[in-house]
């Protein structure tokens, strides 16, 4: 099942410069693992663990098919054959320290 | 970075318009060409005196839109508000595009207490950001060239 994977320029260093990647899974979660397993360190980049449980960093945006992922089940989001994922670094900032 | 007058001002015009809330954008131009050329306000979704972020629908048709294009950011723009126009913890935490001049507006010195205009200057300067070290660059300004320029009707 090939899914392609939109990378942004940051984490391109993971895929030596390629601006997509083919990678496969029936979820966001199979998917990353998938993607991890042929571009080792880049799930690190994406997911964190808090609190037990592994969730999309706050700062990755992820879409399927132009969709956020946030709003369609998250990691947990199911993936079909020829879809085509967007992985995008939150584009932000400002005055006031947050917690990171 | 050199950025056409026209663009210099129009982040400026954002960034009072905006006050107190800090305002942010992109400047988009031909990929590896380093110039600032396609001026790209956005909405700050966080609409926040302290926090700005592109709403994430928007943040995915502006990079749709650039790639469309073979654009990238060239630069990408925020306001301080109340503070210098230099990056916070926070934005160089979050700064991920290593090939953008990050460019730091302050809005502090042009409005007085009570949000008057003071006509104070507006701080303007610009920074690289990669792999969380800062570093300022001279920001030249030249005059808008012709295929850059806003049409009149």
């Amino acid at each position: 099942m090939a899914i392609e994977v939109r990378i942004p320029t940051i984490l391109r260093t993971y895929t030596d410069g390629a601006k997509a990647v083919d990678a496969s899974g029936s979820t966001l979660t199979a998917l990353i693992d998938d993607l991890d397993g042929n571009h080792p360190g880049i799930k690190d980049r994406l997911v964190e663990t808090k609190d037990g449980s592994i969730d999309l960093r706050r700062f990755v945006n992820v879409y399927i098919n132009d969709e956020d992922v946030r709003f369609i089940g998250g990691l947990d989001a199911e993936l079909s054959d020829g879809d085509q994922v967007v992985v995008l670094p939150a584009v932000a900032g400002g005055a006031h320290p947050i917690g990171r | 970075m050199t950025i056409a007058q026209e663009t210099y001002e129009a982040i400026v015009a954002h960034a009072k318009r905006d006050h107190p809330d800090e305002a942010c954008g992109v400047v988009a131009g031909p990929e590896g060409s380093d110039r600032p050329e396609r001026f790209i306000p956005m909405v700050n979704a966080a609409g926040s005196p302290t926090f700005y972020e592109f709403d994430s629908s928007e943040l995915l048709a502006l990079y749709k839109d650039m790639d469309a294009r073979d654009e990238e950011p060239v630069v990408v723009y925020h306001s301080h508000t109340a503070t210098e126009a230099y990056p916070s913890r926070t934005d160089i935490g979050l700064a991920s595009e290593p090939n953008a001049h990050y460019v730091l507006v302050s809005t502090r010195d042009c409005f007085d207490e009570d949000g008057g205009n003071s006509d104070g200057p507006v701080e303007f300067r610009s920074y690289r950001i990669i792999d969380g070290v800062v570093t300022e660059e001279d920001v030249t300004i030249t005059p808008t060239p012709e295929h850059q320029r806003a049409s009149t009707p």
